[in-house]
C-alpha cells in the first residue's frame, strides 16, 4: 500500500510526529523557537483537519505501526471522538502557542528579570511540544500499554511546565502535581499489569471482545480508573489542581486546564463505555455521577469564595469537570450513545472557554501586576477586548445558549428527565446558577468606574495576548450554532448513533 | 433560498452589525456613531414594515437552523411577532434619538450604544422566535445585553441593582430552561403553531403539564415583574433614563409579557389550558400584581420609582387579559395593552428623564410649578398619565374598555372591579403629580438646573416624548381605523380563531 495515498492510515502518525520533531528542534537549536513551534502547531492543525476529512470520507481507520498486526504490533485508531478531541487540542494548541509568544515577549520586554524569563521561554517551547505530542498520542492510541506511555509523557511534561514559574508556591504545587501524576500513572500501570495477567491482550479492539467478568479484570478496571480519576481531579481527588493551575505561568495554566485534564478523562471514558461496558454496574455509574454532582457544587462554591482571579478560574475547572461525570449515570437508558455527544460538547466547550478565561486572567495579571478580585476595578476601560472575551467565555461556562456548554447541558437535562432521574437536572441547573454568581462577581468588578479614575500608565498589551482569548471565547460561544458538525463527525462510522437519530443526521 | 427567508435574519442584522461596528469605534467618533445608530434603526423599521405587509397578505416568513436532533432554531414571522417587533423597533428609534441627546458628553458612549443595539437585536429575536428554544436563546441573551446597560454608571449602587437583576433574571431563565426541557420530553419538539399540543397528552400527563405551565410562567414572570418576582425592577431605576425606557417599554418587561402570551396561545393553546384549569391561577397572580403595584406606587416619592411600580401594575393587565383566554374581547384588551402600555410608559420615562437632566428633579415633592418651566414636557407627561388612568380618547382607555367588556362577557364581575380599583389608584398616584406640576407654585430654585437655552430642554430630548404622546392620543382616537394597533390585534385574534 502506498503510504501517501489519500486513504492511507499512515497519515495518522503526523499529529504525534510533527510536535515531537518540533520539540526536539526547539531544544537543540534554541533559536527561532517560536517560529518552529508555530509551524508545528499550524501543521498539526492542518494534519488533524486532514484526518477529519479522511474520517468523513472513509470512516474510522486503524494504522498498524511498522506493518505489525495486533496483538504483536501497536495500533493507532482514528474515529469520531478521537478526531474531535484532536481538533480541540489542535485549535486550542494554536491559540496557546500564539498567546505564549505574546506572554513571554511582554515579560521579557517589560520586567526587570529578563534573563529569567528568557530562560523560562527556552524550556517552555520544547516541553509544550512534547506535551502536545503526548496528548495527540493519547487520543490516537489503541493499545493499553502505549496509552500508559503517553500518560507518562504528559505527566512529566506537564509537571515540568508547571514548575517553570519558579516561585516557591508554584515549586511546591508543581512538585505535588508531579507526585500525584506519577502516582496516577503507576496505579494505571498496575491495572494494566493485572489486565495483561488475566487476558494477555493489550490491543483495545481485541480486548473489547475478550473481556470476561472476573476478579482480575475487575481489579484492573478499578486500578486504572482510580489512576485516571486522580489525574482528572474529580472531587475528592481534586486537591492538587487549584494550586497547580493557579500558580503556573499563564500559558501553562491554559494548557493544564484546557487540555491536560481532558486527556485522562477521555481515556477513562473510553475504557468505561467502550471496552469494559459489561463490567460496569449501575451503582458504579451512580457513584461516579454523585461524585460529579459533588464536584459541580463544591467547585462552584469554592470558586465563589476565592480572592484571586486565577484561583477562581481553577476552581471553576473542578466544577466543570463534574459535568463530564454526571453524564455517567445518564448513559444507562441510552446505552452510551447520547452520552458521547454530551461529553464531547461539554469537553469542547470547556476547553475553549477555560482557555479563554486563563488567557484573560494572564493578561489582567500582566496589566495590573496582581489578580486580586477586589482590586480589579475599571479594567474594562483599559482592557476592553480581554474583558469582552471574559464575558463571552463566562456565558459559555454558565451554559447559556448558543454555546457548546448549552448543547451539552441541554442533552444532560433531556437524558436526566427522560430517564426520570430529575435530581441530576436539579444539580445541573444549580451548578449553572452558581457559575453565574462566580463569573459575574468578577465581571461586575471590571465594570466599576473607580473614583480616582485616571488613564493607566503601564505598557499596552500586545494583540497576541488579547486576540487568542477573544477567538477562543467566540469559538466556545458559537460552537453551539455549528453543533451539527461535531455531531456529524461523532456519528461517522458509529452505527449505533445513526440508529438513534433515524432519518439521517443534520 | 428566497427573500421571505432572508428578511428575518436581515431584520436582526440591521441592528447587530451597527452594534458591532459601534463597539469598535473610538469614543470620539460621535457623528459616525449617530449616523450608524439612526440608519440602523430606520432600516430596521422599514424591513419590519415590509414583513408586516407581507404577513397581512399571507406570506410565510420562516428560517430554520437545526443544531442537534431535537434542538432547532426557528425564526418565524407571524402576526403576533409582527406586533411586538413593530412596537420595539419604532420605540427603539425614538429611544435612540433620546439617548443620543441624553448622553451628550458623557463617557463610555460607544460601549453604551453598542450594547443598546445588541439589546434591540435580541428583543426583535424574542419577537421572531418560532419555538421555545429560540425564545429561550434570546431571552437569556436579553439578560446579558441589558446588564451592562443597567450598571452603565459604574457606581456601587448600580452594581447592586445589576447583581439583583442578574440573580432574578438568571434564576428565572434556569426555571424556564428546566420547564422547556421537561415539556419537550413530554410533547416533543414543537413550533409556535397557534394551536398548542394535542389534547391527548392531557389525558396522560395532566399534572406534569400543569406544573410545567406554572414553571414556564415563573420563568417569564420574572421579566414581566409578576409579584412576587418583581423585586429587581424598582432597583434597576438607577440606570440612565433611556435604559429605563428600554427596560419598561421596549424590551425586558415586554419580553416577559410577550412570553406569557406565547406560552398561553401557542405552546399550550387555549383549549388545553381550559382543560388543565390553571388559568385562574394566572388571573389571580395578575390581579394581585395589578393592585400591589398600584398601592406601592402610591407610597413612592421618587418619580422613577413610582413609575416603576406603575409598570409592575400595568404590565399585568396583559397577563390578566390573556388569562381570560376564552373571551376574545379580553384577549384583545390584553394584547393591545402590550403596545399601549409601551407607548404611554415610554412617554412618562422620557419626561422623567427630561426633568432630571434639565432641572435635576428626581422627587415628586420637587415638582411644584414645573409645568410653567417645561410646558411641552409636562404636556406629554400629562397625556401619558391620563392614558394610564384610562381617560378617553387615549389608548389606555381602549385597553381597559376591551378588558372590561371581556370580563363582563364571561360574567366575571371581579375583572371590572379590579379595573375600577386599579384605575382609581392610578388616578390617586398620577393626578397629584399633574396638579402639583400645573397648578403648584415653584418652591425656591430648581434642585440642579443644568440647561438654559432656546427651548425648555435639549431638542433631542424634547422630540421623542412629544412624538410618543401624540401617538398615545392618535392611536386611541383612530383605534377603529384600518391601520391601528387595535386593528392589528383583531387580525391576530382572528388568526388564532378565538
Amino acid at each position: 500500500m502506498n503510504p501517501f495515498q489519500l486513504a492511507s492510515p499512515t497519515w495518522m502518525i503526523s499529529p504525534i510526529i510533527l510536535p515531537l520533531i518540533a520539540g526536539l528542534l526547539c531544544f537543540l537549536l534554541n533559536r527561532r523557537t517560536f517560529a518552529i513551534a508555530l509551524a508545528a502547531a499550524v501543521a498539526n492543525l492542518l494534519a488533524v483537519c486532514f484526518l477529519t476529512y479522511q474520517l468523513l470520507l472513509f470512516g474510522p481507520m486503524r494504522c498498524h505501526m511498522g506493518g505489525w498486526q495486533p496483538p504483536l504490533g501497536i495500533t493507532l485508531r482514528s474515529d469520531g471522538p478521537a478526531v474531535l478531541m484532536l481538533l480541540m487540542t489542535a485549535v486550542t494548541g494554536l491559540a496557546i502557542t500564539v498567546y505564549a509568544r505574546g506572554y513571554f515577549s511582554h515579560r521579557i520586554l517589560n520586567l526587570r528579570q529578563a534573563t529569567q524569563h528568557q530562560e523560562q521561554q527556552r524550556y517552555f517551547w520544547p516541553l509544550w511540544m512534547l506535551l502536545l505530542a503526548g496528548l495527540n498520542g493519547l487520543f490516537l492510541s489503541n493499545d493499553i500499554f502505549n496509552l500508559y506511555v503517553t500518560l507518562e509523557i504528559i505527566a512529566i511534561a506537564a509537571a515540568s511546565l508547571a514548575a517553570l514559574s519558579g516561585k516557591p508556591a508554584s515549586q511546591l504545587a508543581s512538585f505535588r502535581y508531579l507526585l500525584v501524576s506519577l502516582l496516577g500513572s503507576l496505579t494505571y500501570l498496575l491495572g494494566v499489569v493485572f489486565l495483561y495477567r488475566s487476558c494477555g491482550i493489550l490491543d483495545l479492539d481485541i480486548l473489547q471482545h475478550h473481556v470476561a467478568n472476573g476478579p482480575g479484570i475487575r481489579a484492573a478496571l478499578a486500578l486504572m480508573s482510580i489512576g485516571l480519576l486522580l489525574k482528572t481531579a474529580l472531587v475528592p481527588l481534586h486537591f492538587w489542581l487549584p494550586p497547580t493551575h493557579a500558580n503556573a505561568l499563564a500559558p501553562v495554566s491554559v494548557i493544564l486546564s484546557g487540555l491536560v485534564v481532558k486527556g485522562s478523562f477521555y481515556l477513562l471514558f473510553r475504557l468505561w463505555f467502550e471496552i469494559f461496558t459489561q463490567l460496569i454496574t449501575p451503582s458504579a455509574l451512580n457513584f461516579m455521577g454523585t461524585l460529579g454532582a459533588v464536584a459541580i457544587l463544591w467547585g462552584a462554591v469554592q470558586a465563589m469564595r476565592q480572592h484571586r482571579l486565577k484561583l477562581m478560574v481553577a476552581y471553576s475547572t473542578v466544577s466543570q469537570l463534574g459535568y463530564l461525570f454526571i453524564a455517567f449515570p445518564l448513559s444507562r437508558i441510552d446505552e452510551s450513545i447520547q452520552v458521547w455527544s454530551i461529553v464531547i460538547f461539554m469537553a469542547l466547550g470547556h476547553a475553549c472557554a477555560k482557555s479563554a478565561l486563563f488567557m484573560v486572567a494572564g493578561a489582567v495579571f500582566l496589566h495590573l501586576g496582581h489578580d486580586r478580585i477586589k482590586d480589579l476595578n475599571g479594567v474594562r476601560a483599559s482592557l476592553p477586548i480581554p474583558v469582552f472575551a471574559y464575558g463571552i467565555a463566562g456565558v459559555s461556562l454558565m451554559g447559556l445558549p448558543p454555546s457548546a456548554g448549552f448543547i451539552g447541558k441541554w442533552l444532560l437535562l433531556t437524558s436526566s428527565l427522560t430517564s426520570s432521574q430529575w435530581w441530576w437536572a436539579l444539580v445541573i441547573i444549580t451548578g449553572s446558577l452558581l457559575a453565574m454568581i462566580y463569573v459575574f462577581r468578577v465581571m461586575s468588578r471590571f465594570f466599576v468606574i473607580p473614583e480616582d479614575y485616571s488613564v493607566t500608565t503601564s505598557a499596552p498589551l500586545s494583540p497576541l495576548l488579547e486576540w487568542p482569548a477573544l477567538i477562543m471565547a467566540l469559538i466556545s460561544l458559537f460552537l453551539g450554532l455549528a453543533a451539527s458538525w461535531p455531531m456529524k463527525i461523532l456519528a461517522t462510522g458509529n452505527t449505533a448513533l445513526t440508529q438513534v437519530f433515524p432519518g439521517g443526521l443534520p | 433560498m428566497n427573500w421571505e427567508q432572508w428578511l428575518l435574519p436581515a431584520i436582526l442584522l440591521s441592528s447587530f452589525i451597527p452594534g458591532i461596528i459601534i463597539f469598535a469605534l473610538p469614543e470620539e467618533r460621535h457623528r459616525l456613531r449617530t449616523v450608524l445608530n439612526l440608519c440602523g434603526s430606520i432600516l430596521k423599521i422599514v424591513l419590519i414594515l415590509v414583513m408586516d405587509t407581507g404577513i397581512y397578505f399571507g406570506y410565510n416568513f420562516e428560517i430554520r437552523l437545526s443544531l442537534i436532533p431535537g434542538v432547532e432554531l426557528l425564526l418565524n414571522g407571524d402576526p403576533l411577532s409582527a406586533l411586538f417587533a413593530t412596537l420595539s423597533s419604532v420605540l427603539w428609534l425614538l429611544t435612540t434619538v433620546y439617548a443620543i441627546g441624553y448622553l451628550e458628553g458623557s463617557p463610555n458612549r460607544s460601549h453604551f450604544f453598542g450594547y443598546f443595539s445588541l439589546c434591540v437585536t435580541v428583543t426583535i429575536g424574542i419577537a421572531l422566535a418560532g419555538n421555545l428554544i429560540t425564545f429561550l436563546l434570546f431571552y437569556e441573551l436579553l439578560t446579558l445585553t441589558t446588564y451592562p446597560l443597567i450598571i452603565h454608571r459604574g457606581t456601587e449602587k448600580s452594581l447592586r441593582a445589576g447583581r439583583n437583576y442578574l440573580i432574578y433574571a438568571f434564576s428565572g431563565g434556569a426555571v424556564f430552561l428546566f420547564a422547556v426541557v421537561a415539556l419537550q420530553t413530554i410533547i416533543g419538539p414543537t413550533d409556535f403553531t397557534g394551536a398548542g399540543f394535542s389534547p391527548s397528552f392531557i389525558d396522560t400527563h395532566a399534572t406534569a403539564l400543569a406544573l410545567i405551565f406554572i414553571l414556564l410562567i415563573i420563568g417569564v414572570g420574572v421579566k414581566a415583574a409578576l409579584v412576587p418576582l418583581h423585586g429587581w425592577l424598582p432597583q434597576a431605576m438607577v440606570a440612565p433614563a433611556p435604559v429605563s425606557a428600554l427596560l419598561h417599554a421596549v424590551a425586558v418587561v415586554k419580553a416577559g409579557a410577550f412570553g406569557i402570551i406565547r406560552i398561553v396561545l401557542d405552546v399550550y393553546g387555549p383549549q388545553n389550558l381550559l382543560l388543565l384549569g390553571v388559568l385562574p391561577l394566572l388571573a389571580a397572580v395578575a390581579s394581585i400584581t395589578i393592585l400591589y403595584g398600584s398601592i406601592r406606587a402610591l407610597q413612592q416619592d421618587d418619580l422613577k420609582r413610582r413609575l416603576a411600580f406603575s409598570t409592575i401594575s400595568q404590565v399585568s393587565y396583559i397577563a390578566l387579559g390573556i388569562s381570560l383566554v376564552d373571551q376574545p374581547l379580553a384577549v384583545i384588551g390584553g394584547l393591545v395593552h402590550l403596545v399601549h402600555q409601551g407607548l404611554m410608559k415610554i412617554t412618562l420615562f422620557f419626561c422623567a428623564g427630561n426633568l432630571a437632566e434639565t432641572l435635576g428633579i428626581h422627587r415628586i415633592s420637587e415638582m411644584d410649578g414645573v409645568a410653567r418651566r417645561m410646558p411641552f414636557t409636562m404636556a406629554a407627561f400629562s397625556v401619558g398619565a391620563l392614558g394610564m388612568i384610562g381617560i378617553p380618547p387615549t389608548v389606555g382607555f381602549v385597553s381597559k374598555w376591551y378588558l372590561g367588556l371581556g370580563g363582563l362577557a364571561a360574567g366575571n364581575w371581579w375583572v371590572v372591579l379590579i379595573l375600577a380599583v386599579s384605575s382609581l389608584l392610578n388616578a390617586c398616584y398620577f393626578l397629584p403629580i399633574l396638579i402639583r406640576a400645573w397648578f403648584g407654585k415653584q418652591q425656591g430654585p430648581w434642585p440642579d438646573e443644568l440647561y438654559s437655552g432656546r427651548f425648555e430642554t435639549r431638542f433631542m430630548l424634547l422630540i421623542p416624548p412629544l412624538v410618543t404622546a401624540f401617538i398615545v392620543i392618535a392611536a386611541g382616537a383612530v383605534a377603529n381605523a384600518q391601520i391601528s394597533p387595535l386593528a392589528w390585534v383583531r387580525f391576530i385574534v382572528r388568526k388564532y380563531g378565538l
